[in-house]
């Protein structure tokens, strides 16, 4: 059982030498085996939570707290942080050239773990994974995002996902840009982790499109910088129908 | 053959060539000023446009004409020829063929090299003889500002295939020459390793001639020496022949790297591939990469691409690139170019992060990564575990130089 606790988070952006303050106290606790979804408007600060969670240098802490399992998760480096069990599945991820899909699985596998994985079954959980998530083999040879097209990238994350085995996961808008078809694949794939791993989900999600396919348990729905409200299932069918205007008119 | 000799080393004034109705622009590279003459290259003030990236006044004395400054029992360079069986090793005096034959020299520094050296090291690989090993030629400087010169001559016969691994440690203030003829058909690679110590300067001219249906690679690897400049040239004997230059180098701070390369498409349905790769660290790093292609009216049908990339990975670090293309013909199958110097992207250091990676073998990661494509082009196994050796190395440096740079 793990726990990600995010407690009064205040966060700020350096733009042209002044900060921005963009998160204005969030509190969120998210369990294993719990997937949390954060709706919201654009510019609501739902990617400025997830990166600052996992320690982009761009956003600033001014305030609050993060834990995970009580441990102080601001005070770990980038890489620190997913040594400790934290994902992010990024919504632009970086091409990376000259490093192949597998060179990079293989590195970050054995820094997660702090040993290289057994070779034999290492070839076959890659292999698996791939077919899992319809991803063809030639794929692994490919260097990281360099080419790849939007639901390629998206796939490629989840399969890192499935691969290095975190406790909690953020997933940053990961059903933007994708057909029905990735859209589902990329979901079975969330899932299939969810129940193998009991992993803890935070699901940032502009549409309520993907939670057909991955179920939340607690829908939050992000204005302002902050937590606005909070329910279950069913405000994300309220939000499919009203939008976010009721939050945005009584938000300023 | 003689006739040839005579003719090439008379061409000592080439703007004899350059007079009447036959007169070149004074910008083409074709008009660039070649003599075996030390007095008609003037002592380079640096406003010059081939000098103009060059640090001159830190050139010591490499550009003096002197002999080199060997001592009894203590040479200025130490030369270590291993040659595998039926390759010829010999000498050849100024003058004598095919010496000077390929090779006039384009600067001062070659031609102070050239005549200085008094017995250029001769290796002949026979025709169809496929060497199983490499050449190699090992030179050591034995002392910062000692002045040293030298003058290679490589011939590779008709059809023959080998390998030549020209390395360079130690220290010295460095002129050398190479001089290389590919015959028909043959194979050559050609490897330069500039692997000097801190205090070495190295200026070179590696001039070949590729033969009719021939195939030369020559691979800069510049990572050592405070100063290198390197010009390495290409033209053709005969309609086929195909060359690549690759250069890959590492400079640090307070290194000046500098190569030049031009390829002169003299002859129809050649090609040539130019591809350059730096990365630069530290205060005062210098990379310059001034890529130099002609396409003359006869050689219709050629294919010619060039590029370098540079990756800065720290502040104060500079690198130069410039691609010049000259086509005096409609007629060919293709010809371009491209140049890019870019920062380290700490967005990938940030994803490879996220993903638990530590920030050196992150670090490690991106920069191997850049090197990748060069670095399979290469095909020297001994060459590229080398090379990767040396990045490792490198990049320790920048890792143990960082804390201080990111406190700020």
């Amino acid at each position: 059982m793990t726990t990600l606790e995010i407690r009064n988070l205040q966060v700020s952006v350096e733009t042209d030498d002044t900060a921005k303050e963009i998160l204005r106290g969030v509190d969120l606790t998210i369990n294993s085996g719990e997937t949390h979804a954060i709706m919201g408007p654009n510019g609501s600060g739902k990617s400025t939570l997830a990166y600052a969670i996992a320690g982009h240098p761009k956003y600033t802490v001014t305030g609050g707290e993060v834990l995970l399992d009580g441990e102080d998760v601001l005070a770990m480096g980038v890489d620190e942080r997913a040594r400790a069990g934290l994902f992010l599945a990024m919504q632009y991820p970086v091409e990376v050239p000259g490093v192949t899909v597998s060179n990079f699985l293989r590195t970050a596998k054995t820094a997660v773990d702090g040993e290289a994985p057994k070779l034999r079954t290492w070839v076959k959980d890659v292999r698996g994974a791939m077919e899992a998530l319809r991803m063809d083999a030639s794929f692994a040879e490919r260097n990281v995002n360099e080419g790849f097209s939007g639901g390629e990238k998206k796939r490629h994350e989840i399969l890192q996902l499935e691969l290095l085995q975190p406790r909690i996961a953020i997933l940053d808008e990961t059903d933007s840009g994708l057909d029905v078809d990735a859209l589902k694949v990329v979901s079975e794939g969330v899932n299939r982790v969810k129940e193998n791993t009991g992993l803890g989900v935070m699901l940032i999600t502009h549409y309520t499109r993907i939670l057909r396919y991955i179920q939340p348990d607690y829908v939050h729905v992000f204005v302002g910088g902050r937590v606005a409200e909070s329910g279950g299932r069913d405000l994300a069918d309220r939000l499919e129908e009203e939008g976010y205007d009721r939050f945005l008119t009584a938000g300023v | 053959m003689s006739l040839l000799i005579d003719d090439t080393t008379t061409h000592q004034d080439p703007q004899a060539q350059l007079g009447g109705d036959h007169r070149i622009p004074d910008q083409s590279r074709a008009a660039r000023h070649r003599s075996f003459d030390v007095e008609t290259f003037a002592v380079p003030t640096g406003r010059e446009e081939e000098w103009r990236f060059t640090p001159v006044d830190r050139l010591g004395g490499v550009l003096t004409d002197e002999p080199t400054q060997d001592r009894e029992g203590d040479p200025a360079a130490d030369y270590e020829v291993r040659a595998p069986a039926g390759v010829t090793v010999g000498t050849l005096a100024p003058g004598e063929a095919p010496r000077g034959t390929v090779l006039v020299p384009e600067d001062r520094g070659a031609a102070v090299a050239s005549r200085n050296t008094t017995e250029a090291l001769h290796l002949s690989v026979p025709a169809d003889l496929e060497l199983a090993e490499p050449v190699r030629v090992q030179v050591e400087g034995r002392g910062a500002g000692r002045r040293s010169n030298a003058h290679y001559v490589l011939e590779a016969g008709r059809h023959s295939r080998a390998l030549v691994v020209l390395d360079h440690t130690g220290a010295a203030d460095h002129t050398g020459n190479l001089e290389v003829i590919v015959g028909d058909g043959a194979e050559l690679t050609v490897v330069s390793l500039q692997r000097w110590d801190d205090g070495a300067v190295h200026l070179a001219q590696h001039e070949a001639l590729v033969g009719r249906d021939a195939t030369y690679k020559h691979i800069a690897v510049s990572l050592g020496g405070s100063i290198v400049r390197m010009n390495s040239n290409v033209r053709y004997a005969g309609p086929g022949g195909d060359a690549t230059l690759l250069g890959v180098y590492f400079a640090d701070a307070g290194q000046h790297l500098e190569h030049r390369s031009f390829v002169d498409h003299n002859a129809p349905r050649c090609t040539s591939l130019v591809t350059y790769k730096g990365a630069l660290q530290g205060q005062t790093a210098r990379t310059v990469w001034v890529g130099d292609v002609l396409i003359r009216q006869e050689a219709q049908g050629i294919e010619t691409y060039e590029l370098n990339r540079n990756l800065v990975l720290t502040d104060g670090a500079r690198a130069d690139s410039v691609p010049n293309l000259e086509i005096e013909t409609g007629d060919i199958a293709g010809a371009g170019h491209a140049s890019s110097t870019g920062r380290f992207d700490d967005e990938q250091l940030f994803y490879l992060m996220s993903r638990g990676i530590d920030e050196a073998n992150a670090r490690r990661l991106v920069v191997r990564g850049f090197f990748a494509d060069i670095i399979a082009k290469i095909g020297v196994p001994e060459v590229v575990d080398r090379l990767m050796e040396a990045i490792d190395a490198e990049l320790q440096l920048t890792m143990v130089s960082q804390p201080t740079e990111t406190e700020g």
